[in-house]
């Protein structure tokens, strides 16, 4: 088993957090082996940001992503760089209120792809009344969706990954996201 | 024992490294991409016990790593390329004065100040090379996070062990990568060797059997000079004295090249009946034996050695492979460096090719698939 994700946005949404605790969930609470890597530039607050995380349960020898399996994006912009890339039937996730979806939907049809929205920005405000919890409600929503992780070291990597005091209000952020996903 | 386990950048599983090896010590100044290791020893160092001083430059920040050392302390530095070429006069007078330290230089595009933050192996000769004269040092590159971590440990030991500065060759890829690692409680750790005899009669560059001489610290009542001039078992100058320097040396680089055997580390995989080996060190040694494992489904006969100990040059293990394959293929992030050693050392007994890389990112699996089809023909 071998899974590549990538998680895009804009610099400032916790792109590379998710990318973090997604990896240490799998790698140091699910017993697998994971790689996280992230662009890595002068890019300030509000510029592209990417990260990449290849989940396996054997060791992983080549460390960057090839053809995603499952493809996040937090920005229109994101989400068409790196449309192109994903796997045929691979799994996308948006969040709904960020980008344009007419101009996806195509895509979507053409390359059997399993489509989900996740009104992660939304919902942190909304339900959280926290913006800069979007990426943790997202991280709920992949968790959910693509089950690559599992819930239990979601939480645990979680709790582990963000600003002492703050673990309740993740946790929460966290939970949302799984809602945000139907049950199928 | 306990063991822990992170999910952690290599950046700072060097400097977890350094800590658990007895690193006390560390001076630096900040450059990408080597910052992380900087800024870890910062947080952790003060509440070891340790000292973190941030100086107004490279070659300030390894003068003050040797000075640590002669005080009695382990340490460390860590940079990139424009930092480590700075570095490389202290460098010589570390080898000269066989001052232990190590150094991590996670390794960015060159030359100059090129690419902040790429990834490259630029530094591999400029390790061996970079300051003037003959000497030998010792080069660890790690391939992994768990890597970093390992291979800093080793590093302080063979630094202790050897009286030598230790260079841990990394780059922006490993430095930057998240992965697990599992870092133990305790580490074994090589002590440095203290003189038996009292100070009045000690000769503290009068080496021991092994080619290494005990080191007492400043402060412990041995009369201590350390100079980069030609000196005797005492210590003093003795700068126009060929069999001085001539004696001088050659057992400063004999400790090493002696000791080759035990200095030797590789990891080799499907070599035994290898007829295209794939050498390479680094972050590419993961695209590599992605590759030669599919080329292994395809009944190829292909094998990967990775170096761990670049310097000095495991040169045993690739006239070897170079008696039982016909072809070898060095791969490296930059022009062509180790190939130089590798053809130095196979001579006629196998065909060498190069597989560079420069821009940044590593060799895709597919350019060592295609080099591998090349070779079939």
């Amino acid at each position: 088993m071998r899974k590549e994700i990538r998680i895009a946005g804009f610099g400032g949404q916790g792109i590379i957090l998710a990318g973090i605790v997604i990896g240490r969930a799998a790698s140091v609470h699910d017993n697998l082996f994971a790689v996280q890597t992230q662009s890595y530039g002068p890019e300030a607050r509000g510029g592209a940001s990417r990260t990449e995380v290849v989940i396996s349960d054997s060791e992983i020898d080549y460390p960057k992503v090839q053809l995603p399996d499952i493809f996040v994006a937090m920005s229109h912009e994101a989400l068409i760089t790196y449309l192109d890339g994903l796997k045929n039937g691979g799994i996308l996730i948006v969040d709904p209120d960020m980008i344009k979806e007419e101009e996806i939907l195509p895509f979507v049809e053409k390359h059997n792809i399993n489509y989900f929205k996740a009104s992660a920005t939304k919902t942190a405000v909304e339900k959280i009344g926290l913006g800069i919890v979007a990426n943790i409600v997202m991280i709920g929503a992949i968790t959910k969706a693509t089950k690559v992780i599992s819930e239990e070291a979601a939480r645990k990597a979680i709790t582990e990954s963000v600003p002492p005091g703050t673990e309740a209000k993740n946790i929460a952020a966290f939970e949302a996201g799984m809602d945000l996903i139907d049950g199928r | 024992m306990n063991i822990t386990r992170f999910f952690i950048q290599g950046n700072e599983a060097c400097a977890r490294g350094a800590i658990k090896a007895g690193c006390k010590f560390f001076a630096g100044y900040p450059i990408t991409p080597s910052t992380e290791v900087a800024e870890d020893a910062a947080i952790i160092l003060p509440k070891e016990g340790g000292t973190f001083i941030q100086m107004e430059d490279e070659i300030s920040a390894l003068g003050a790593v040797i000075g640590a050392a002669w005080a009695g302390v382990k340490g460390m530095t860590a940079t990139s390329g424009p930092g480590f070429s700075l570095m490389q006069e202290h460098i010589g007078y570390a080898a000269m004065t066989e001052t232990p330290l190590v150094i991590v230089d996670v390794q960015r595009g060159s030359p100059s100040t090129a690419q902040p933050t790429m990834a490259s192996q630029s530094d591999m000769m400029q390790a061996r090379w970079g300051s003037h004269g003959d000497y030998e040092i010792i080069a660890l590159v790690p391939s992994s996070v768990q890597e970093c971590f390992d291979f800093t440990v080793e590093a302080f030991n063979l630094a202790e062990k050897y009286r030598v500065p230790v260079i841990v060759l990394s780059d922006e890829i490993i430095g930057h990568m998240r992965e697990k690692i599992n870092i133990p409680d305790k580490v074994e750790i090589i002590a440095r060797k203290m003189p038996e005899e009292g100070p009045e009669t000690f000769l503290p560059y009068k080496a021991e059997p092994d080619g290494v001489s005990p080191m007492p610290p400043f402060g412990a009542g041995y009369k201590i000079h350390v100079t980069g001039l030609t000196h005797d078992e005492r210590g003093y100058p003795d700068a126009s004295n060929p069999e001085t320097h001539t004696k001088l040396v050659k057992r400063l680089c004999n400790k090493i090249l002696n000791h080759r055997g035990e200095l030797t580390r590789v990891k080799e995989l499907y070599t035994e009946d290898a007829d295209i080996i794939v050498v390479s060190y680094g972050a590419p040694s993961r695209s590599a034996i992605t590759a030669v494992k599919n080329a292994r489904e395809k009944g190829i006969k292909a094998g990967h050695i990775k170096l761990e100990i670049v310097w000095p040059f495991p040169e045993e293990i690739i006239r070897s492979a170079a008696q039982q394959a016909s072809d070898i293929i060095v791969a490296e992030m930059n022009l062509g460096q180790m190939v130089y050693e590798v053809e130095r050392v196979v001579k006629s007994d196998a065909e060498v090719s190069l597989l560079p890389k420069i821009g940044g990112q590593i060799h895709r699996p597919e350019e060592f698939l295609e080099m591998i089809y090349k070779c079939q023909k």
